[in-house]
């Protein structure tokens, strides 16, 4: 009868965020996106010392060879371990879509926050300027910005997250003007708090919420914006290579040897696949509205 | 509705301005010229090829005669193809790049409808995760990936569909307009799930199937209008990325279209084609997003009424 028992606990409220780990843990999907991607990054981590082959090794009498024992992955023409090479390209794409986004992270957030602050007219002029940005055709001026100056790692991320910031200082404003007018803003302004706890106590954390996912959704879409600037030969440049720039090479040989060209692409994909589940499951878990069932 | 986009075409100056001189300046400060890579040019024909495109004049000369020349519509000659216009070169590129996208955007917006559609029917069924993991493959899958896949599977193993070429042999549009088109599918798919999803909640849904309506009446007479709104507005930005997607499409299947036109410009250091190019991107733009937003407002009687209001 032992299992019977009635036992009383106290009712403990759970915070926003305990809230949305237990709604982001019933998300099957979103929990295989978030371990794909904590194994990739430990992968990508540690490449240096776990990769199979050296980077630069060639074996040019091998050639390009079909996955085997001793090459998972195969080998690409100049005898190089696929597996090696999709290894030390995901560390670069993945430093580019950490680097870019976190470029774009602080300046959309601190542009926005700016604005949605201080409102009034410096408001108004802040997002017009940020209408008129949107308006610009940024593709061609990142492919600009890579033919005029020469394809720079450090450039590269600049003008990705140049591009990318906009957003995020349009989500960032809308929820900071939406906090100002809330009632439980108010009613600590009449407990008389200062301005800065009650943006450390209220504006911070319910903005954390929409930062966060479109910050996990923002990456991808980066990651994709070098891997096609480095297919059209405009990103990353030998001997360096990201993934985008081993599809190109996949390419060019992909009657002979496929595997070149499928392997890194489910690399790609695979990724791309983990950041927009993960980010889906976020946006669900942080949104308020969606009841705990 | 007039003074709406009277408004924002007046708006578009300013931005076009800033286009053109960021481009200028870009191109201007860039090491190297446009006869630099031509082998042993000796330096009086340089010089004369410099005075004959205005390159010895400062650059504030040559930044306003330029714009003098482009507000009358004149884009000037190209460097790389002497003797033709750029105006001349982006309407030769236009129509083809016009045709890809306008193919490409059928089967976007017919797939993405009908599987979001579909999908909004029964939410958290079969038929709702199916083609929505769908749409999340197709996101994932990006053009220059997809493209050489089908190319591989279809064009060179199957031999069903012609590997490149446009307008030679009968199904060459087939691939590109597919590559192009898939992943504007897959958020055309996402976006009409969730407008479907907020419609369908509605009174006057519920009103409707109190009625007695056929579910096929409802969705189609009542739902999907206002379920659609959001793909509406995701129709302007998706074109200017259908421009940006028509690079790789274009280079992957070998189409004389304006997006290789402007590769090629960059990479040659065309100036006058690649200012021409982008500024002509940027109107297309522009257009477009006028346009999207406009059908929005027709869309959206709440919208209509706030232009209205403002105006």
């Amino acid at each position: 009868m032992s299992t019977n028992e009635i036992t009383v606990t106290a009712e403990k409220g759970t915070s926003l965020w305990e809230d949305a780990w237990i709604k982001l843990r019933k998300n099957r999907l979103a929990l295989i996106g978030l371990g794909l991607l904590l194994s990739l990054c430990v992968i990508s981590l540690l490449t240096p010392w776990i990769a199979p082959y050296g980077y630069e090794e060639q074996n040019l009498l091998m050639g390009a060879t079909p996955p085997s024992a001793e090459h998972w992955l195969g080998t690409d023409i100049f005898g190089r371990d696929m597996l090696t090479r999709i290894m030390w390209g995901g560390r670069v794409s993945l430093m580019v879509g950490f680097i870019a986004t976190a470029v774009a992270l602080a300046i959309g957030v601190i542009y926005g926050a700016v604005a949605g602050y201080i409102g009034g007219r410096v408001d108004m002029v802040m997002m017009r300027l940020v209408d008129i940005l949107y308006a610009l055709p940024f593709m061609i001026f990142i492919i600009l910005l890579m033919v005029v100056f020469g394809r720079n790692l450090l450039l590269l991320f600049f003008a990705i997250g140049a591009v990318e910031w906009l957003t995020m200082a349009r989500i960032v404003r809308g929820q900071v003007m939406s906090l100002r007018k809330q009632e439980f803003v108010e009613a600590a302004h009449s407990l008389g708090l200062s301005q800065w706890i009650i943006i450390r106590r209220h504006i911070i954390p319910n903005t954390l919420g929409p930062v966060i996912v479109y910050t996990t959704l923002t990456i991808p879409s980066v990651m994709l914006l070098e891997a096609f600037l480095s297919f059209l030969g405009l990103g990353i440049q030998p001997p360096q290579s990201s993934w985008g720039l081993l599809i190109n090479y996949g390419v060019e040989t992909m009657e002979e040897y496929p595997w070149l060209l499928i392997f890194p692409g489910v690399a790609l994909s695979l990724t791309l696949f983990a950041l927009n589940f993960l980010g889906d499951g976020l946006r669900d878990a942080l949104d308020p509205r969606t009841s705990k069932d | 509705m007039f003074k709406f986009a009277l408004g924002r075409l007046l708006q578009a100056i300013p931005v076009l301005l800033v286009v053109i001189t960021m481009t200028f300046m870009l191109v201007h400060s860039a090491p190297g010229g446009p006869f630099s890579a031509d082998k042993a040019v000796p330096e009086e024909v340089l010089k004369a090829l410099e005075a004959q495109y205005n390159l010895d004049q400062p650059l504030w000369q040559q930044y306003l005669s330029y714009l003098g020349d482009v507000v009358q519509g004149d884009m000037g000659p190209s460097f790389k193809y002497p003797g033709r216009n750029v105006n001349e070169l982006i309407m030769s590129g236009l129509s083809t790049t016009a045709e890809l996208g306008f193919y490409a955007m059928l089967v976007a917006i017919f797939i993405g409808v009908i599987a979001g559609v579909t999908a909004s029917m029964r939410p958290n069924t079969m038929q709702d995760y199916v083609p929505m993991t769908a749409a999340m493959i197709g996101i994932c899958m990006p053009s220059f990936l997809l493209g050489p896949l089908l190319v591989l599977v279809f064009g060179i193993h199957l031999e069903w569909l012609p590997v490149s070429g446009w307008n030679e042999i009968p199904g060459d549009k087939i691939m590109p307009a597919i590559t192009l088109g898939t992943g504007y599918a897959a958020y055309i798919a996402r976006l009409s799930r969730g407008g479907m999803l907020e419609v369908l909640s509605q009174d006057y849904i519920r009103t409707a199937r109190a009625k007695g309506l056929s579910e096929f009446l409802i969705i189609s007479k009542h739902a999907l209008r206002g379920g659609l709104i959001p793909v509406v507005a995701f129709l302007g930005p998706a074109f200017a990325g259908l421009l940006g997607g028509s690079f790789v499409v274009e280079t992957i299947f070998q189409i004389p279209g304006l997006g290789r036109f402007y590769v090629q410009a960059a990479f040659n250091r065309d100036y006058t084609m690649i200012l021409g190019t982008t500024v002509f991107f940027a109107t297309l733009i522009i257009l477009f997003n006028l346009l999207s937003d406009m059908l929005a407002i027709w869309l959206n009687p709440k919208l209509r009424q706030q232009v209205r209001g403002d105006s």
